[in-house]
C-alpha cells in the first residue's frame, strides 16, 4: 500500500509536470506572439498543475520549481507593456479574472512585482494587497509554497530604508509589516499541516512537514536582511510579534524550529537588548519544546559576542545578561514540569559556559548556577539517568576548565553540594576530573580549609561511601584512583610552615578515614610531604625554641609516628618500614636522635615481626643498613646497639649469598667516609672475612647440591668491597689481603668443578683491569697498589 | 411572412441609415443564425432619427400602397416562437401609396423615445428593439426590411447601497459570517468582502463564489424559472480553521451579466444571486445565496 503510494507519487508529479511543460510549451508561444489572453489562458493552465494534493511537500517543490522558472519569464513578459499593450494597473486586474484561486493568486503575484516595480501605486498597497488575498489559499502545503512565491518575488521590492521603493507613503514599516504578517499566515499553514495527519501516518508527516520549515524560517531571513530593522524596530514591532505568534501557534517544531532561527538571523547586539523579551516567551512554549538547546544556543551565541570584543561586554553588564537568562531558566524550568532533569541540568551547564564566558570574573554567578541546579536536585534521589549525570560531570567540569584553577571552585559554596547528588560512581569520576584538573595545571591548594573542601569533593575517592559494594571495584581501576590521590596530596602545599602543618593534620585526619584498603596509597604521600616540611624546618629550629611554635619537627614526628603505626593495620611492613627508615632519615637531619632511635626500632621491629618473606628480608636489610649507614646523630651506644642488630639480621638471611652480600654491606657501617664520620678498620675487616667465610661456605654448599661450584661472583663482589676500603685507607685491609684473594678467585676459576660463568668472568677481569689501571696511573694510589700483583 | 419575396429577386434595396450612425456606438448582439453584427445603441428618451433609402433594382419600378417605419419593442417567449409581444410601437409614415422608380430618401425621427426596457437575449426570453420598414404592396405581399438596435438605459448611483451581511451555519459543524460590500453592483463593479470562519468543524475542500442569474418567464401557473450559473470563482483552496478571514475580490466585468429586470412588462424577470459554496472533502455542497441588483452605471467614457 505505501509502495504503491510511493510509485504514485512518482507517477502523479511526472503528470504535473507534463502538464506544466505542456501549457508552458502553448504559453510561450502566445508570449512570442505577444498574445495577453493565450498567454493567461495557458499560464492560468499550468499553474492549475500546483492544485494537486496528491504530491508529498518533497515532491510538490519539484513541481513548484518548475512553475517557478516559467513565472520568470512570465513576468519579464508582464514587465514589457509595449509587448502586450495593456497598463499594469488594468493587468493586475486583469489576472484576477481567472476562477482558480490558486492560478489566480500566482499570477496577481506575479503581476504585483510588475506593479511595484512599475511604481505606479505605492509598494505598500500592492504588498498589503497581495499579503491579503493569499489568505485564500488555506491549504497547507500549496498556501506555504503560494506564500514563499510572493515572499520571492517581493523581496527586492520591500520598502526598505534606502530602497527605491521607500517614499513618503512606503516606510520600512510597510516592508516589516508585510513580511511579519506573511511570516504569520505561513507559520499557521506550517502549523496546521501537523493537524492534519492521521496518527499512524504521523511520523512521516512531520518529517514531510519539517522539510518545508525553511519556507517560514525564510521570512524571518528576510526580516532579518531588512536594512530599516534597527533595534529600535526589533524590540518594538518585530519580536513581539513573531514572538507572539511562535507563542500562540502552540506547535512544538514550529516553536523550537523559528526560537532558534530568530537566534541565528538576527544580530547578536539585538538579542542582548531583547533578552527580557525573548527569554520570556520561553516559558511559554510547549513543555515538549527543546528548550534548552535553543537557549544553549542563544546563549552559545552571546558568550561568542562577548569574547569578539570587549567593548559590548558593558552592554551585557547593562542589560544584567546573566541575571535575565538565569531567571528565564528558572522559568521555564518551572514551567516545563515533565522536562527530564538532564534537560535542566543541561541548561544550568550552558548558563555556566555562559557566564564563564562572559563573566569570567564573576565567580558568584558561578556560584548561583551551582545554587540553582542544587535546588533543583534537592528533594530528589540520587541521578540515575546517565545522561544526567553526564551532564552534572560537565557543569562541575566546567568551571575547571576555565579557571585552571581548583582554588576558585573550592570558594563555591555549592560546589560539593552539587557533587552530593551525584551517584558513588560519578562521584568518582568527578573527584577523578578535579584531580586531573589540578594535576595538568599544577595548581597548589595552600590552606587547611581548602584543603578540607577539597576532601569534601573527592570524598569518593577518600573512603568508602554508603552502598557501594566492594566487590564491583576493579582492582586496577582502584589502584588508578589511589594513585591518583596520592598524586594529589603532593600538591597541598603552603610555604608557611604553620599552614602547612595544619594542612598536614587535615590531610591526615582524611586519609586515616580512608580505610585499610588506601593507607598503602596515600600514607606515602603524607609522609613525603611531612618530611618535606621538616626539611624546611631543620635550620629554623634554634631560632624559634621557646616559642609556642606547633610547628617543630618534634611535633611532626610524632604525627608521623602515629601515621606510618596505622599501616600496620593493613599490613603493608616494608612500606612501613621504608616510611620509618626515611623518617629515621629526616630525624637524623634534625639531629633528635632519640626520634630516629625510635623509627629505627620501629623498623626493627617490623623487620622481626612482620617481614617474613625472604626475599622482601634482603631488601629491608640492604635499607636498614643503607639508611643506618648515613646516621650521624646516634651516641656510641645507640650506634652500637642498632649496627650490632642490623649485622645479626644479615647473617640470619636465609639464602647465603644474600647472607654474604648483607654482610658485605655491613662493612659500612663502620666505616663512614665522611670527616669525623666513624673509621672501625677492624670491624670492617671482621664483616669482609666473615663474607668470604659464607661466600666459600656457599661454594662448598653448591658443590655438594649441585656437583659445581657456582660463580665466582661473591668472592669478586667481596674484592671489590677488599678494594674499596683499601683505597679509603683503611689499615687494616692490606695489600696482602687484596693478593689472597685474588689468587683465591684465580684458584676457584681454574678448579675443576667451576662451571664457566661469562657473567662473573667478566666482572672479575674488569676488576684486574681496574687494579692494573690503579697501578700504572701513578701517584700517591699506584704506590699503594704496588705490591698487588695481579 | 415574404415567402414572396424569396421567390423573386427583390425588386428594391432598402437600407436605413441613422443620422448619427458614424459617431454612435455600436454594439455587437447575436442574431439568431448565430451570426454577430454590431448595432447602434440607444437609450430611452432619445430621439431616433435616420434616412431611409429605397433603391428599386434596375429598370424595376416598386408599386406599393404605402411605406411606414416602425419603432418596435418586442418581447418573444422561447416557448411561444415567433410570436412577439410589442410592448412599444411607433409609426411614421413615410409615403403615401406610389411607384418608386429610382432611388428616393425618407428621413425619419422618432422623438424622445420611451424605451424603458433594455435589449435582453435570455434563456427564455428575448426583448428586442427594431425599425422595421414596410413597403405595403396589395398582390405581392409587402417589402419589410428589419434594423435592429439596441437599447441600454443607466441608473444612477443607488443612494442606499448596503452591505450584505449574514452569520450563517450548522449547529457544531460550520459557522461562517459573510460580508458583501454592497448589495447592488453595476456591471463592472467588483464585489469586495470576506467570509470568517467562526466554527468550522467539517474538512472543507474549497470555497467558490457564484453568480447566478434567474430569468422567470411568464405568470402566474406558466411561470417559468432558468436559472444559470454565470460566474464560478474560486475563493478559497484548503480547509480554513477557526478564526480565518477569506476575502473575496470578485471583478464583473469578465462576465456577461444584464442588469437585474424586476417584472418587465409582466412578462419576465432577470435576477441575480451571490451564491456561497463550500465544498467539504466528500464534495458535500453547503450554499447561501443572497440576492443582488446589477444595474447599468453610466460609463463615464463613450
Amino acid at each position: 500500500m505505501m509502495l504503491d503510494g510511493m510509485e504514485d507519487e512518482d507517477k502523479w508529479l511526472a503528470e504535473g509536470i507534463a502538464g506544466i511543460q505542456h501549457n508552458a510549451f502553448y504559453m510561450h508561444r502566445a508570449l512570442d506572439a505577444n498574445n495577453l489572453r493565450e498567454v493567461l489562458k495557458y499560464s492560468a493552465q499550468m499553474l492549475s498543475e500546483l492544485r494537486t494534493s496528491k504530491l508529498s511537500p518533497h515532491k510538490y517543490y519539484e513541481l513548484y520549481m518548475r512553475a517557478f522558472d516559467e513565472l520568470k519569464k512570465l513576468e519579464m513578459f508582464f514587465k514589457d507593456e509595449s509587448r502586450h499593450g495593456v497598463s499594469v494597473v488594468d493587468l493586475y486586474e486583469l489576472v484576477q479574472h481567472a476562477g482558480n484561486i490558486l492560478p489566480r493568486l500566482y499570477l496577481l503575484c506575479t503581476v504585483g512585482s510588475v506593479y511595484i516595480k512599475s511604481k505606479e501605486a505605492p509598494a505598500k498597497d500592492v504588498l498589503k494587497d497581495l499579503v491579503e488575498m493569499c489568505l485564500g489559499v488555506q491549504h497547507p502545503i500549496r498556501g506555504l509554497f503560494l506564500r514563499s512565491y510572493l515572499a520571492q518575488v517581493s523581496r527586492d521590492k520591500l520598502p526598505d530604508i534606502g530602497s527605491e521603493y521607500e517614499g513618503d507613503a512606503d516606510t520600512v514599516m510597510d516592508a516589516v509589516e508585510f513580511v511579519l504578517q506573511n511570516f504569520t499566515e505561513m507559520n499557521k499553514l506550517w502549523v496546521r499541516l501537523q493537524l492534519q495527519g492521521p496518527g499512524r501516518l504521523r511520523e512521516k508527516l512531520e518529517k514531510e512537514r519539517s522539510e518545508l520549515r525553511d519556507l517560514v524560517g525564510k521570512n524571518l531571513h528576510v526580516l532579518s536582511q531588512i536594512e530599516g530593522v534597527d533595534l529600535e524596530m526589533y524590540k518594538d514591532t518585530v519580536l513581539p510579534r513573531v514572538l507572539e505568534q511562535i507563542v500562540n501557534c502552540k506547535d512544538e517544531l514550529a516553536q523550537y524550529y523559528l526560537m532558534d532561527c530568530i537566534i541565528q538571523v538576527f544580530p547578536d547586539e539585538y538579542h542582548l537588548q531583547t533578552l527580557e523579551t525573548l527569554l520570556s516567551a520561553c516559558p511559554q512554549l510547549q513543555p515538549t519544546v527543546d528548550i534548552k538547546t535553543v537557549l544553549s544556543q542563544l546563549m552559545d551565541r552571546l558568550s561568542n559576542y562577548a569574547v569578539s570584543s570587549t567593548d559590548v561586554l558593558p552592554e551585557f553588564l547593562q542589560v544584567e545578561a546573566f541575571a535575565k537568562l538565569s531567571s528565564a531558566i528558572g522559568r521555564v524550568i518551572e514551567a516545563q514540569v515533565d522536562m527530564p532533569i538532564v534537560g535542566a541540568i543541561s541548561l544550568y551547564v550552558s548558563l555556566l559556559t555562559f557566564t564563564l564566558r562572559v563573566h569570567p570574573d564573576r565567580l558568584d554567578y558561578v556560584d548561583q548556577v551551582l545554587g540553582a541546579c542544587v535546588k533543583k536536585l534537592s528533594g530528589k534521589p540520587k541521578l540515575e539517568d546517565n545522561r544526567a549525570k553526564k551532564q552534572v560531570v560537565a557543569l562541575l567540569s566546567a568551571p575547571l576548565d576555565k579557571y585552571n584553577d581548583i582554588v576558585m571552585a573550592l570558594m563555591l559554596s555549592n560546589y560539593p553540594r552539587v557533587m552530593d547528588h551525584l551517584d558513588n560512581e560519578t562521584n568518582k569520576v568527578m573527584a577523578i576530573v578535579i584531580i586531573q584538573s589540578i594535576m595538568k595545571n599544577n595548581t597548589c591548594i595552600s590552606t587547611a580549609d581548602q584543603v578540607e573542601v577539597l576532601f569534601e569533593l573527592i570524598k569518593g575517592l577518600m573512603k568508602d561511601l554508603d552502598g557501594t559494594a566492594v566487590d564491583e571495584l576493579d582492582e586496577e581501576d582502584f589502584k588508578e584512583e589511589q594513585n591518583s590521590v596520592a598524586r594529589l596530596l603532593h600538591m597541598l602545599y603552603n610555604d608557611d610552615p604553620e599552614e602547612m602543618l595544619k594542612i598536614i593534620c587535615t590531610m591526615k585526619k582524611n586519609i586515616m578515614d580512608g580505610g585499610s584498603k588506601r593507607l598503602p596509597f596515600t600514607v606515602p604521600p603524607l609522609i613525603f610531604s611531612a618530611l618535606r616540611l621538616i626539611r624546611r624546618l631543620q635550620g629554623q629550629d634554634g631560632d624559634v625554641a621557646g616559642e609556642e611554635v606547633p610547628a617543630t619537627p618534634k611535633r611532626i614526628f610524632q604525627i608521623l609516628n602515629q601515621t606510618i603505626e596505622a599501616l600496620s593495620t593493613v599490613p603493608t611492613p616494608e612500606l612501613a618500614l621504608r616510611l620509618y627508615l626515611q623518617c629515621a632519615e629526616a630525624a637524623n637531619d634534625c639531629d633528635l636522635e632519640p626520634v630516629a632511635y625510635e623509627f629505627f626500632t620501629q623498623a626493627f621491629v617490623l623487620y622481626e615481626e612482620e617481614v617474613a618473606d625472604s626475599k622482601a628480608q634482603v631488601t629491608a636489610i640492604h635499607l636498614i643498613i643503607g639508611t643506618l649507614q648515613r646516621m650521624n646523630v646516634f651516641g656510641v651506644e645507640n650506634r652500637d646497639t642498632l649496627t650490632h642488630k642490623a649485622t645479626g639480621y644479615s647473617a640470619k638471611l636465609l639464602k647465603k649469598p644474600d647472607q654474604c652480600r648483607a654482610v658485605y654491606a655491613c662493612s659500612h657501617l663502620f666505616w663512614v667516609d665522611d670527616q669525623d664520620g666513624i673509621k672501625d678498620g677492624e670491624r670492617v675487616l671482621l664483616c669482609l672475612k666473615r663474607a668470604l667465610r659464607i661466600a666459600s661456605a656457599a661454594q662448598q654448599m653448591s658443590n655438594v647440591t649441585r656437583g659445581s661450584s657456582g660463580p665466582v661472583t661473591l668472592y669478586v663482589e667481596i674484592l671489590n668491597k677488599y678494594l674499596y676500603f683499601f683505597e679509603k685507607g683503611n689499615p687494616q685491609i692490606t695489600s696482602a689481603a687484596i693478593q689472597g684473594l685474588l689468587e683465591l678467585i684465580t684458584t676457584e676459576m681454574q678448579s675443576d668443578s667451576a662451571a664457566p660463568n661469562t657473567v662473573s668472568d667478566a666482572f672479575f677481569a674488569s676488576t684486574q683491569r681496574y687494579i692494573q689501571f690503579q697501578k700504572q696511573k701513578g701517584g700517591v694510589m699506584s704506590e699503594k697498589y704496588d705490591s698487588v700483583k695481579v | 411572412m415574404n415567402y414572396l419575396i424569396g421567390a423573386f429577386k427583390p425588386s428594391c434595396n432598402i437600407s436605413i441609415t441613422f443620422s448619427d450612425g458614424k459617431s454612435r456606438k455600436q454594439v455587437p448582439i447575436k442574431k439568431e443564425n448565430g451570426h454577430t453584427v454590431m448595432v447602434p445603441l440607444f437609450q430611452s428618451q432619445e430621439n431616433i432619427a435616420g434616412k431611409i433609402s429605397i433603391e428599386p433594382i434596375q429598370g424595376k419600378k416598386v408599386d406599393h400602397n404605402g411605406v411606414k417605419v416602425e419603432l418596435l419593442g418586442q418581447i418573444e417567449m422561447y416557448f411561444d416562437r415567433g410570436n412577439f409581444y410589442d410592448f412599444t410601437s411607433l409609426v411614421r409614415e413615410l409615403d403615401v401609396p406610389g411607384d418608386i422608380y429610382e432611388k428616393k430618401s425618407y428621413p425619419f425621427e422618432f422623438s424622445t423615445v420611451e424605451m424603458p426596457y433594455e435589449t435582453y437575449n435570455g434563456a427564455n426570453v428575448r426583448l428586442r428593439y427594431v425599425l422595421k420598414v414596410t413597403i405595403s404592396r396589395g398582390y405581392a405581399g409587402s417589402i419589410v426590411e428589419y434594423q435592429d438596435f439596441v437599447v441600454r438605459n443607466y441608473s444612477p448611483l443607488p443612494s442606499i447601497n448596503n452591505s450584505i451581511k449574514m452569520e450563517v451555519g450548522i449547529e457544531d459543524c460550520l459557522h461562517i459570517e459573510f460580508e458583501y460590500n454592497k448589495s447592488k453592483y453595476h456591471l463592472k463593479d467588483v464585489i469586495i468582502g470576506k467570509i470568517y470562519f467562526l466554527l468550522v468543524r467539517i474538512k472543507l475542500k474549497n470555497m467558490d463564489l457564484e453568480i447566478r442569474r434567474r430569468e422567470s418567464t411568464g405568470s402566474g401557473a406558466n411561470t417559468h424559472v432558468e436559472t444559470e450559473t454565470l460566474a464560478k470563482f474560486e475563493l478559497m483552496d484548503g480547509a480554513p480553521v477557526r478564526g480565518e478571514s477569506i476575502p473575496i475580490r470578485l471583478f464583473l466585468s469578465p462576465y456577461e451579466l444584464t442588469p437585474t429586470y424586476r417584472n418587465i412588462n409582466n412578462k419576465f424577470s432577470v435576477k441575480y444571486y451571490l451564491n456561497l459554496v463550500l465544498v467539504d472533502e466528500e464534495d458535500r455542497r453547503y450554499f447561501k445565496q443572497q440576492e443582488i441588483t446589477i444595474y447599468r452605471l453610466q460609463e463615464e467614457t463613450s
